[in-house]
Protein backbone atom coordinates (compact mmCIF):
# COMPACT_ATOMS: atom_id res chain seq x y z
CA UNK A 1 0.00 0.00 0.00
CA UNK A 2 1.66 3.64 -0.98
CA UNK A 3 1.03 6.29 1.69
CA UNK A 4 -0.36 9.18 1.14
CA UNK A 5 2.58 11.26 2.25
CA UNK A 6 4.30 11.06 -0.93
CA UNK A 7 2.06 13.03 -3.08
CA UNK A 8 1.03 11.15 -6.02
CA UNK A 9 -2.39 11.08 -6.96
CA UNK A 10 -4.58 8.03 -5.73
CA UNK A 11 -6.36 8.35 -9.08
CA UNK A 12 -5.17 10.62 -12.12
CA UNK A 13 -7.15 10.46 -15.34
CA UNK A 14 -5.36 11.65 -18.50
CA UNK A 15 -7.12 12.29 -21.52
CA UNK A 16 -9.37 9.52 -20.85
CA UNK A 17 -12.26 8.73 -24.26
CA UNK A 18 -15.19 7.03 -23.68
CA UNK A 19 -17.96 6.07 -26.61
CA UNK A 20 -20.42 3.86 -26.46
CA UNK A 21 -21.08 3.27 -30.53
CA UNK A 22 -21.72 7.38 -31.66
CA UNK A 23 -21.97 8.75 -28.34
CA UNK A 24 -18.87 9.95 -26.65
CA UNK A 25 -19.41 9.63 -22.89
CA UNK A 26 -15.96 11.00 -21.91
CA UNK A 27 -14.02 13.40 -24.00
CA UNK A 28 -10.82 13.61 -23.04
CA UNK A 29 -11.49 14.09 -19.45
CA UNK A 30 -8.47 15.18 -17.07
CA UNK A 31 -8.72 14.82 -12.83
CA UNK A 32 -6.58 13.32 -10.05
CA UNK A 33 -7.85 12.26 -6.66
CA UNK A 34 -5.53 12.82 -3.98
CA UNK A 35 -4.83 10.03 -1.43
CA UNK A 36 -7.53 10.12 1.20
CA UNK A 37 -9.78 12.44 -0.56
CA UNK A 38 -13.57 12.23 -0.41
CA UNK A 39 -14.90 13.21 -4.17
CA UNK A 40 -18.43 13.06 -5.10
CA UNK A 41 -19.44 13.41 -8.45
CA UNK A 42 -22.62 15.14 -9.73
CA UNK A 43 -24.31 15.66 -12.98
CA UNK A 44 -27.56 14.81 -14.78
CA UNK A 45 -27.77 11.26 -16.40
CA UNK A 46 -25.62 10.19 -18.70
CA UNK A 47 -23.08 12.75 -18.09
CA UNK A 48 -20.70 10.01 -17.44
CA UNK A 49 -20.29 9.72 -13.53
CA UNK A 50 -21.06 5.84 -13.63
CA UNK A 51 -18.57 5.49 -16.46
CA UNK A 52 -15.52 7.01 -14.73
CA UNK A 53 -16.79 4.61 -11.89
CA UNK A 54 -17.09 1.49 -14.33
CA UNK A 55 -13.36 2.30 -16.34
CA UNK A 56 -12.08 2.79 -12.68
CA UNK A 57 -13.58 -1.10 -11.78
CA UNK A 58 -12.75 -2.44 -15.70
CA UNK A 59 -15.93 -2.88 -16.23
CA UNK A 60 -15.85 -0.45 -19.42
CA UNK A 61 -12.95 -0.57 -21.66
CA UNK A 62 -11.27 3.05 -22.45
CA UNK A 63 -11.31 4.34 -25.97
CA UNK A 64 -8.23 6.47 -25.33
CA UNK A 65 -6.09 7.88 -22.29
CA UNK A 66 -4.78 6.54 -19.14
CA UNK A 67 -5.68 5.68 -15.59
CA UNK A 68 -3.59 5.87 -13.53
CA UNK A 69 -3.80 4.36 -9.86
CA UNK A 70 -0.80 5.31 -7.29
CA UNK A 71 0.79 6.51 -10.31
CA UNK A 72 0.81 2.59 -11.83
CA UNK A 73 -0.73 2.46 -14.88
CA UNK A 74 -4.09 0.26 -14.84
CA UNK A 75 -5.96 -0.59 -18.27
CA UNK A 76 -3.31 0.91 -20.64
CA UNK A 77 0.12 2.07 -21.27
CA UNK A 78 2.11 3.48 -24.00
CA UNK A 79 4.76 1.78 -25.00
CA UNK A 80 6.48 4.43 -27.29
CA UNK A 81 3.58 5.79 -29.30
CA UNK A 82 1.48 2.63 -29.16
CA UNK A 83 -1.62 2.82 -26.83
CA UNK A 84 -1.77 -1.00 -25.79
CA UNK A 85 -3.94 -2.71 -23.02
CA UNK A 86 -2.38 -4.27 -20.35
CA UNK A 87 -2.77 -7.99 -19.93
CA UNK A 88 -5.87 -9.44 -17.12
CA UNK A 89 -2.68 -10.61 -15.47
CA UNK A 90 -1.16 -7.34 -14.73
CA UNK A 91 -4.11 -5.21 -14.14
CA UNK A 92 -5.59 -7.58 -11.34
CA UNK A 93 -2.49 -6.57 -9.75
CA UNK A 94 -3.96 -2.64 -9.34
CA UNK A 95 -7.42 -3.69 -9.47
CA UNK A 96 -7.38 -5.10 -5.74
CA UNK A 97 -6.78 -1.47 -4.34
CA UNK A 98 -9.70 -0.84 -5.95
CA UNK A 99 -13.17 -1.86 -4.52
CA UNK A 100 -17.10 -1.10 -5.36
CA UNK A 101 -19.99 -0.91 -3.95
CA UNK A 102 -23.04 -1.16 -6.53
CA UNK A 103 -26.97 0.30 -7.21
CA UNK A 104 -27.87 -3.36 -6.77
CA UNK A 105 -26.02 -4.31 -4.40
CA UNK A 106 -24.71 -7.46 -7.16
CA UNK A 107 -24.40 -10.53 -4.30
CA UNK A 108 -23.61 -13.88 -5.01
CA UNK A 109 -27.70 -15.62 -4.55
CA UNK A 110 -25.33 -19.07 -4.37
CA UNK A 111 -23.77 -18.07 -1.11
CA UNK A 112 -24.51 -17.00 2.26
CA UNK A 113 -24.14 -13.84 3.70
CA UNK A 114 -20.48 -14.52 5.41
CA UNK A 115 -19.68 -16.51 2.16
CA UNK A 116 -20.29 -13.13 0.04
CA UNK A 117 -17.49 -11.43 2.42
CA UNK A 118 -14.81 -14.35 3.17
CA UNK A 119 -14.80 -15.68 -0.66
CA UNK A 120 -12.47 -12.84 -2.29
CA UNK A 121 -10.12 -12.62 0.89
CA UNK A 122 -9.75 -16.36 0.84
CA UNK A 123 -9.61 -16.88 -2.66
CA UNK A 124 -7.90 -13.84 -4.50
CA UNK A 125 -6.02 -12.19 -0.86
CA UNK A 126 -5.10 -15.88 0.22
CA UNK A 127 -6.08 -14.95 3.96
CA UNK A 128 -6.68 -18.51 5.84
CA UNK A 129 -10.53 -19.03 6.28
CA UNK A 130 -10.21 -18.41 10.04
CA UNK A 131 -8.76 -14.69 9.64
CA UNK A 132 -11.04 -14.27 6.82
CA UNK A 133 -14.03 -15.25 8.97
CA UNK A 134 -13.21 -13.52 11.68
CA UNK A 135 -12.69 -10.22 9.57
CA UNK A 136 -15.94 -10.62 7.93
CA UNK A 137 -17.45 -10.78 11.22
CA UNK A 138 -15.88 -7.66 12.47
CA UNK A 139 -17.29 -6.06 9.22
CA UNK A 140 -20.91 -7.30 9.82
CA UNK A 141 -20.94 -6.14 13.30
CA UNK A 142 -19.64 -2.52 12.16
CA UNK A 143 -22.53 -2.95 9.55
CA UNK A 144 -25.24 -4.15 11.85
CA UNK A 145 -25.65 -7.11 10.33
CA UNK A 146 -24.30 -10.02 12.53
CA UNK A 147 -26.75 -11.71 13.43
CA UNK A 148 -27.93 -12.67 9.57
CA UNK A 149 -24.08 -13.91 8.46
CA UNK A 150 -25.67 -17.40 7.73
CA UNK A 151 -28.77 -16.39 5.83
CA UNK A 152 -28.92 -16.67 1.47
CA UNK A 153 -28.99 -13.37 0.41
CA UNK A 154 -32.71 -13.29 -0.91
CA UNK A 155 -33.58 -13.80 2.15
CA UNK A 156 -32.39 -9.88 2.96
CA UNK A 157 -34.33 -6.78 2.69
CA UNK A 158 -32.32 -4.31 0.18
CA UNK A 159 -30.75 -2.50 2.53
CA UNK A 160 -29.60 -5.45 4.59
CA UNK A 161 -28.22 -6.51 0.90
CA UNK A 162 -26.50 -3.33 0.64
CA UNK A 163 -24.82 -3.20 3.90
CA UNK A 164 -23.90 -6.43 3.36
CA UNK A 165 -22.11 -5.30 -0.30
CA UNK A 166 -20.23 -2.81 1.69
CA UNK A 167 -18.75 -5.39 4.24
CA UNK A 168 -17.74 -7.26 1.40
CA UNK A 169 -15.81 -4.44 -0.58
CA UNK A 170 -14.19 -3.59 2.51
CA UNK A 171 -12.66 -7.20 3.38
CA UNK A 172 -10.73 -6.34 0.10
CA UNK A 173 -9.18 -3.97 2.48
CA UNK A 174 -9.50 -1.61 -0.56
CA UNK A 175 -7.22 2.08 -0.86
CA UNK A 176 -10.02 3.42 -3.38
CA UNK A 177 -13.71 2.70 -2.45
CA UNK A 178 -16.16 3.75 -5.65
CA UNK A 179 -20.10 3.40 -4.07
CA UNK A 180 -22.30 3.92 -7.74
CA UNK A 181 -25.74 5.18 -6.23
CA UNK A 182 -25.72 3.26 -3.33
CA UNK A 183 -28.69 4.17 -2.33
CA UNK A 184 -30.56 4.86 -5.38
CA UNK A 185 -32.44 1.22 -4.90
CA UNK A 186 -33.33 1.22 -1.32
CA UNK A 187 -36.59 2.58 0.39
CA UNK A 188 -36.30 6.28 1.63
CA UNK A 189 -36.65 4.61 5.04
CA UNK A 190 -33.59 2.89 4.60
CA UNK A 191 -31.70 5.19 2.92
CA UNK A 192 -30.57 6.58 6.41
CA UNK A 193 -29.42 3.40 7.78
CA UNK A 194 -27.02 3.02 4.70
CA UNK A 195 -25.40 6.14 4.61
CA UNK A 196 -24.92 5.99 8.15
CA UNK A 197 -22.61 2.96 7.82
CA UNK A 198 -20.75 4.69 4.94
CA UNK A 199 -20.37 7.99 7.21
CA UNK A 200 -19.30 5.71 9.76
CA UNK A 201 -16.91 4.26 7.29
CA UNK A 202 -15.32 7.60 6.09
CA UNK A 203 -15.23 9.13 9.26
CA UNK A 204 -12.94 6.16 10.86
CA UNK A 205 -10.96 4.80 7.84
CA UNK A 206 -8.56 6.91 5.18
CA UNK A 207 -9.80 4.98 2.36
CA UNK A 208 -10.05 7.20 -0.72
CA UNK A 209 -13.62 7.58 -1.76
CA UNK A 210 -15.18 8.26 -4.86
CA UNK A 211 -19.26 8.57 -5.17
CA UNK A 212 -22.07 9.04 -7.74
CA UNK A 213 -25.04 10.27 -5.73
CA UNK A 214 -28.05 11.96 -5.29
CA UNK A 215 -27.92 12.29 -1.81
CA UNK A 216 -26.76 15.95 -1.80
CA UNK A 217 -27.05 16.25 2.13
CA UNK A 218 -24.87 13.16 2.57
CA UNK A 219 -22.09 14.40 -0.38
CA UNK A 220 -22.38 17.66 1.71
CA UNK A 221 -21.11 15.49 4.78
CA UNK A 222 -18.42 13.29 3.78
CA UNK A 223 -16.81 14.53 0.91
CA UNK A 224 -14.35 17.53 0.89
CA UNK A 225 -14.41 17.77 -2.92
CA UNK A 226 -17.49 18.16 -5.28
CA UNK A 227 -16.99 17.37 -9.65
CA UNK A 228 -19.62 18.49 -11.49
CA UNK A 229 -20.44 16.78 -14.82
CA UNK A 230 -22.10 17.53 -17.93
CA UNK A 231 -21.43 16.03 -21.02
CA UNK A 232 -18.44 13.73 -19.75
CA UNK A 233 -16.84 17.26 -18.93
CA UNK A 234 -15.83 18.91 -15.72
CA UNK A 235 -17.85 22.21 -15.83
CA UNK A 236 -17.37 23.22 -12.07
CA UNK A 237 -14.93 21.59 -9.38
CA UNK A 238 -15.52 23.15 -5.49
CA UNK A 239 -15.74 21.89 -1.83
CA UNK A 240 -19.24 20.69 -1.28
CA UNK A 241 -20.05 24.26 0.59
CA UNK A 242 -19.08 26.21 -2.10
CA UNK A 243 -20.60 23.71 -4.87
CA UNK A 244 -24.18 23.42 -3.09
CA UNK A 245 -24.77 27.06 -1.53
CA UNK A 246 -22.63 29.33 -4.21
CA UNK A 247 -22.16 27.57 -7.50
CA UNK A 248 -20.77 29.68 -10.14
CA UNK A 249 -21.29 27.53 -13.40
CA UNK A 250 -25.17 28.37 -15.07
CA UNK A 251 -25.39 24.59 -15.64
CA UNK A 252 -24.94 23.72 -11.76
CA UNK A 253 -27.14 25.94 -11.11
CA UNK A 254 -29.44 24.35 -12.97
CA UNK A 255 -29.13 21.31 -11.85
CA UNK A 256 -29.06 21.74 -8.71
CA UNK A 257 -31.96 23.81 -8.39
CA UNK A 258 -33.75 20.87 -10.36
CA UNK A 259 -32.36 18.10 -7.53
CA UNK A 260 -33.00 19.84 -4.70
CA UNK A 261 -36.38 21.60 -5.68
CA UNK A 262 -35.42 25.22 -4.85
CA UNK B 1 -51.58 -65.11 -22.65
CA UNK B 2 -50.06 -67.12 -19.65
CA UNK B 3 -47.37 -68.28 -22.24
CA UNK B 4 -46.56 -64.48 -22.39
CA UNK B 5 -46.18 -64.16 -19.22
CA UNK B 6 -44.25 -67.53 -18.78
CA UNK B 7 -42.11 -66.17 -21.75
CA UNK B 8 -41.76 -62.95 -19.69
CA UNK B 9 -40.53 -64.62 -16.43
CA UNK B 10 -38.29 -67.22 -18.27
CA UNK B 11 -36.21 -64.39 -19.79
CA UNK B 12 -36.46 -62.34 -16.49
CA UNK B 13 -33.15 -63.22 -15.11
CA UNK B 14 -31.43 -61.83 -18.34
CA UNK B 15 -33.19 -58.11 -17.84
CA UNK B 16 -30.89 -57.26 -15.13
CA UNK B 17 -27.83 -57.29 -17.68
CA UNK B 18 -30.32 -55.33 -20.55
CA UNK B 19 -31.28 -52.84 -18.18
CA UNK B 20 -27.40 -52.45 -16.91
CA UNK B 21 -26.26 -52.17 -20.43
CA UNK B 22 -29.01 -49.36 -21.07
CA UNK B 23 -27.59 -47.79 -18.04
CA UNK B 24 -24.34 -48.04 -18.80
CA UNK B 25 -25.28 -45.88 -22.40
CA UNK B 26 -26.86 -43.31 -20.46
CA UNK B 27 -25.21 -42.68 -17.96
CA UNK B 28 -21.96 -43.10 -20.01
CA UNK B 29 -23.56 -40.72 -22.89
CA UNK B 30 -25.15 -38.15 -20.14
CA UNK B 31 -21.27 -37.81 -18.63
CA UNK B 32 -19.17 -36.75 -22.08
CA UNK B 33 -22.72 -35.33 -23.11
CA UNK B 34 -21.80 -32.97 -20.16
CA UNK B 35 -18.13 -32.48 -20.70
CA UNK B 36 -18.74 -31.77 -24.65
CA UNK B 37 -21.93 -28.71 -23.32
CA UNK B 38 -19.31 -27.40 -21.12
CA UNK B 39 -16.72 -27.37 -23.53
CA UNK B 40 -18.71 -26.42 -26.56
CA UNK B 41 -20.94 -24.10 -24.58
CA UNK B 42 -18.12 -21.91 -22.94
CA UNK B 43 -16.28 -21.82 -26.28
CA UNK B 44 -19.73 -21.03 -28.43
CA UNK B 45 -19.76 -17.85 -26.09
CA UNK B 46 -15.84 -16.56 -26.25
CA UNK B 47 -15.07 -13.41 -28.26
CA UNK B 48 -12.26 -15.05 -29.99
CA UNK B 49 -13.05 -16.29 -33.50
CA UNK B 50 -11.08 -19.26 -33.91
CA UNK B 51 -12.42 -21.02 -30.57
CA UNK B 52 -16.23 -19.27 -30.97
CA UNK B 53 -16.22 -20.71 -34.74
CA UNK B 54 -14.90 -23.94 -34.28
CA UNK B 55 -17.47 -24.63 -31.67
CA UNK B 56 -20.22 -23.64 -33.74
CA UNK B 57 -19.55 -25.52 -36.74
CA UNK B 58 -19.28 -28.64 -34.41
CA UNK B 59 -22.50 -27.75 -32.42
CA UNK B 60 -24.17 -27.53 -35.64
CA UNK B 61 -22.86 -30.39 -37.54
CA UNK B 62 -23.73 -32.88 -34.53
CA UNK B 63 -27.34 -31.34 -34.01
CA UNK B 64 -28.08 -31.48 -37.39
CA UNK B 65 -27.28 -34.93 -38.22
CA UNK B 66 -29.19 -37.79 -37.60
CA UNK B 67 -27.96 -39.93 -34.70
CA UNK B 68 -28.53 -43.40 -36.26
CA UNK B 69 -26.20 -42.12 -39.20
CA UNK B 70 -23.66 -40.98 -36.48
CA UNK B 71 -23.25 -44.51 -34.83
CA UNK B 72 -23.48 -46.16 -38.04
CA UNK B 73 -20.59 -43.96 -39.01
CA UNK B 74 -18.87 -44.18 -35.70
CA UNK B 75 -19.47 -48.10 -36.35
CA UNK B 76 -19.28 -49.06 -39.83
CA UNK B 77 -17.16 -46.47 -41.25
CA UNK B 78 -14.68 -45.48 -38.77
CA UNK B 79 -13.08 -49.00 -38.43
CA UNK B 80 -12.24 -48.26 -42.03
CA UNK B 81 -9.79 -45.49 -41.39
CA UNK B 82 -8.25 -47.45 -38.49
CA UNK B 83 -10.40 -46.21 -35.17
CA UNK B 84 -12.33 -49.28 -34.14
CA UNK B 85 -13.99 -49.37 -30.60
CA UNK B 86 -15.93 -51.68 -29.02
CA UNK B 87 -19.78 -51.69 -29.59
CA UNK B 88 -20.56 -49.55 -26.19
CA UNK B 89 -17.86 -46.93 -26.32
CA UNK B 90 -19.28 -46.25 -30.01
CA UNK B 91 -22.84 -45.84 -28.31
CA UNK B 92 -21.33 -43.69 -25.60
CA UNK B 93 -19.12 -41.42 -28.02
CA UNK B 94 -22.24 -40.91 -30.49
CA UNK B 95 -24.32 -40.08 -27.70
CA UNK B 96 -21.95 -37.90 -25.93
CA UNK B 97 -21.72 -36.06 -29.06
CA UNK B 98 -24.94 -35.85 -30.37
CA UNK B 99 -27.22 -35.03 -27.08
CA UNK B 100 -23.61 -32.70 -26.02
CA UNK B 101 -24.18 -30.93 -29.17
CA UNK B 102 -27.51 -30.10 -27.74
CA UNK B 103 -26.78 -29.49 -24.33
CA UNK B 104 -24.23 -27.04 -25.00
CA UNK B 105 -26.95 -25.18 -26.42
CA UNK B 106 -28.52 -25.15 -22.88
CA UNK B 107 -25.12 -24.49 -21.24
CA UNK B 108 -24.52 -21.18 -22.96
CA UNK B 109 -28.15 -19.88 -22.66
CA UNK B 110 -28.18 -20.06 -19.10
CA UNK B 111 -25.01 -18.81 -18.76
CA UNK B 112 -26.19 -15.77 -20.69
CA UNK B 113 -28.72 -15.95 -18.30
CA UNK B 114 -26.90 -15.41 -15.20
CA UNK B 115 -27.02 -11.39 -14.70
CA UNK B 116 -23.72 -9.51 -16.36
CA UNK B 117 -23.57 -7.40 -12.79
CA UNK B 118 -22.85 -11.10 -10.98
CA UNK B 119 -19.82 -11.05 -13.43
CA UNK B 120 -19.35 -7.36 -12.55
CA UNK B 121 -19.35 -8.12 -9.33
CA UNK B 122 -17.17 -11.05 -9.37
CA UNK B 123 -14.33 -8.48 -10.88
CA UNK B 124 -14.76 -5.75 -8.46
CA UNK B 125 -13.81 -8.45 -6.07
CA UNK B 126 -10.71 -9.04 -8.56
CA UNK B 127 -11.32 -12.80 -8.66
CA UNK B 128 -9.93 -14.60 -12.16
CA UNK B 129 -12.55 -15.77 -15.14
CA UNK B 130 -12.17 -19.57 -13.54
CA UNK B 131 -12.99 -18.46 -10.40
CA UNK B 132 -15.84 -16.37 -11.65
CA UNK B 133 -17.71 -19.51 -13.51
CA UNK B 134 -17.26 -21.90 -10.77
CA UNK B 135 -17.91 -19.82 -7.80
CA UNK B 136 -20.52 -17.11 -8.88
CA UNK B 137 -21.46 -17.98 -12.64
CA UNK B 138 -22.08 -21.65 -13.00
CA UNK B 139 -23.74 -22.33 -9.56
CA UNK B 140 -26.41 -20.03 -10.52
CA UNK B 141 -26.56 -21.12 -14.19
CA UNK B 142 -26.53 -24.93 -13.53
CA UNK B 143 -30.27 -24.25 -11.61
CA UNK B 144 -31.62 -22.86 -15.39
CA UNK B 145 -29.94 -26.04 -16.65
CA UNK B 146 -31.13 -28.56 -14.75
CA UNK B 147 -35.41 -29.27 -16.44
CA UNK B 148 -33.74 -28.83 -20.23
CA UNK B 149 -31.05 -31.12 -19.03
CA UNK B 150 -33.33 -33.57 -17.84
CA UNK B 151 -35.14 -33.32 -20.85
CA UNK B 152 -32.55 -34.58 -23.01
CA UNK B 153 -31.20 -36.94 -20.09
CA UNK B 154 -34.73 -38.68 -20.88
CA UNK B 155 -34.49 -37.86 -24.62
CA UNK B 156 -30.49 -39.84 -24.35
CA UNK B 157 -32.04 -42.90 -22.48
CA UNK B 158 -34.65 -43.39 -25.25
CA UNK B 159 -31.88 -43.11 -28.21
CA UNK B 160 -30.15 -44.89 -26.57
CA UNK B 161 -31.90 -48.16 -27.63
CA UNK B 162 -30.79 -47.22 -31.16
CA UNK B 163 -27.73 -49.33 -29.94
CA UNK B 164 -29.32 -52.54 -30.70
CA UNK B 165 -28.97 -52.38 -34.35
CA UNK B 166 -24.98 -52.46 -33.41
CA UNK B 167 -24.94 -55.36 -31.82
CA UNK B 168 -25.44 -54.09 -28.30
CA UNK B 169 -27.78 -56.15 -25.74
CA UNK B 170 -29.20 -53.53 -23.76
CA UNK B 171 -33.28 -53.20 -23.37
CA UNK B 172 -34.71 -53.18 -26.85
CA UNK B 173 -32.59 -56.28 -27.63
CA UNK B 174 -34.38 -58.09 -24.70
CA UNK B 175 -37.88 -57.08 -25.70
CA UNK B 176 -37.42 -57.64 -29.60
CA UNK B 177 -35.78 -61.50 -28.31
CA UNK B 178 -39.19 -60.96 -26.19
CA UNK B 179 -41.64 -60.82 -29.06
CA UNK B 180 -39.72 -63.28 -31.05
CA UNK B 181 -40.16 -65.84 -28.23
CA UNK B 182 -43.89 -65.38 -27.74
CA UNK B 183 -44.78 -63.87 -31.28
CA UNK B 184 -46.76 -61.24 -29.67
CA UNK B 185 -46.27 -58.21 -30.71
CA UNK B 186 -48.88 -56.20 -28.24
CA UNK B 187 -47.62 -58.08 -24.88
CA UNK B 188 -43.77 -57.52 -25.69
CA UNK B 189 -43.50 -53.85 -26.97
CA UNK B 190 -46.30 -53.33 -24.12
CA UNK B 191 -44.03 -54.59 -21.78
CA UNK B 192 -40.90 -52.93 -23.71
CA UNK B 193 -42.74 -49.31 -23.20
CA UNK B 194 -43.20 -49.83 -19.48
CA UNK B 195 -39.13 -50.96 -18.50
CA UNK B 196 -38.46 -47.64 -20.16
CA UNK B 197 -40.93 -45.56 -19.03
CA UNK B 198 -40.00 -46.69 -15.13
CA UNK B 199 -35.97 -45.97 -16.35
CA UNK B 200 -37.23 -42.67 -17.62
CA UNK B 201 -39.06 -41.71 -14.20
CA UNK B 202 -36.28 -42.68 -11.88
CA UNK B 203 -34.14 -40.64 -14.18
CA UNK B 204 -36.23 -38.10 -14.12
CA UNK B 205 -37.14 -37.99 -10.15
CA UNK B 206 -32.91 -37.56 -9.84
CA UNK B 207 -33.03 -34.88 -12.30
CA UNK B 208 -35.87 -33.20 -10.02
CA UNK B 209 -33.60 -33.38 -6.81
CA UNK B 210 -30.74 -31.92 -8.24
CA UNK B 211 -32.94 -28.68 -9.67
CA UNK B 212 -34.60 -28.92 -5.92
CA UNK B 213 -31.06 -28.78 -4.75
CA UNK B 214 -29.52 -26.16 -7.18
CA UNK B 215 -32.62 -24.27 -5.99
CA UNK B 216 -32.19 -24.22 -2.29
CA UNK B 217 -28.57 -23.20 -2.49
CA UNK B 218 -29.90 -19.95 -4.38
CA UNK B 219 -31.93 -19.62 -1.41
CA UNK B 220 -35.05 -20.32 -3.79
CA UNK B 221 -36.09 -23.88 -2.37
CA UNK B 222 -39.74 -24.65 -2.42
CA UNK B 223 -40.01 -27.95 -0.67
CA UNK B 224 -38.77 -28.91 2.66
CA UNK B 225 -35.43 -31.43 2.38
CA UNK B 226 -36.02 -35.11 2.64
CA UNK B 227 -34.09 -34.57 5.66
CA UNK B 228 -36.53 -32.31 7.38
CA UNK B 229 -39.26 -34.92 6.46
CA UNK B 230 -38.22 -37.81 7.42
CA UNK B 231 -35.65 -36.56 9.88
CA UNK B 232 -35.87 -38.11 13.84
CA UNK B 233 -36.35 -34.29 15.69
CA UNK B 234 -40.08 -33.40 14.69
CA UNK B 235 -40.13 -29.83 14.25
CA UNK B 236 -36.77 -28.96 12.80
CA UNK B 237 -37.21 -25.56 11.31
CA UNK B 238 -36.88 -26.24 7.43
CA UNK B 239 -35.40 -23.72 5.13
CA UNK B 240 -38.81 -22.72 4.18
CA UNK B 241 -39.97 -21.49 7.53
CA UNK B 242 -36.77 -20.11 7.63
CA UNK B 243 -37.30 -17.61 4.86
CA UNK B 244 -40.85 -17.26 5.60
CA UNK B 245 -39.43 -15.92 8.94
CA UNK B 246 -36.32 -14.28 7.45
CA UNK B 247 -37.54 -11.62 5.02
CA UNK B 248 -37.72 -7.93 6.90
Amino acid sequence: MTTASNGTPAIEFKDVVKRFGDNVVLDKLNFSVAQGDRVTLIGPSGSGKTTILRLLMTLEEANGGLILIDGDPYTHEYKGDRWVEIPEKRRRLVRKRVGMVFQQFNLFPNMTVLENITEAPIHVLGKSKKDAVERAEQLLEQVGMSEKRDFKTNQLSGGQQQRVAIARALAMDPEILLLDEVTSALDPEIVADVLGVLREIANTTDITMLLVTHEMQFAREVSNRVLMFDHGKIVEEADPETMFTNPTHERTQEFLKAVLGR
Amino acid sequence: MSDDLQALVDRLPSLGDAVLVTLEMTLGGAVLAMVVALVLGFGARTRSLWVRGPSRVVIEFFRGTSLVVQIFWIFYVLPQFGFKMEALAVAIVALGLNYGAYAAEVVRGSIESVPTAQWEAATALNLGWFHKVRRVVFPQAWALMIPQLANLLIQLLKGSALAFYITLHDVFWWIDNLQRDTRDTFFSYGVGLVIYFVIAYVLTWGMNWAEERAKRRLGRGTRPRLRDVFGLKPGVPTEIARVKGGVA
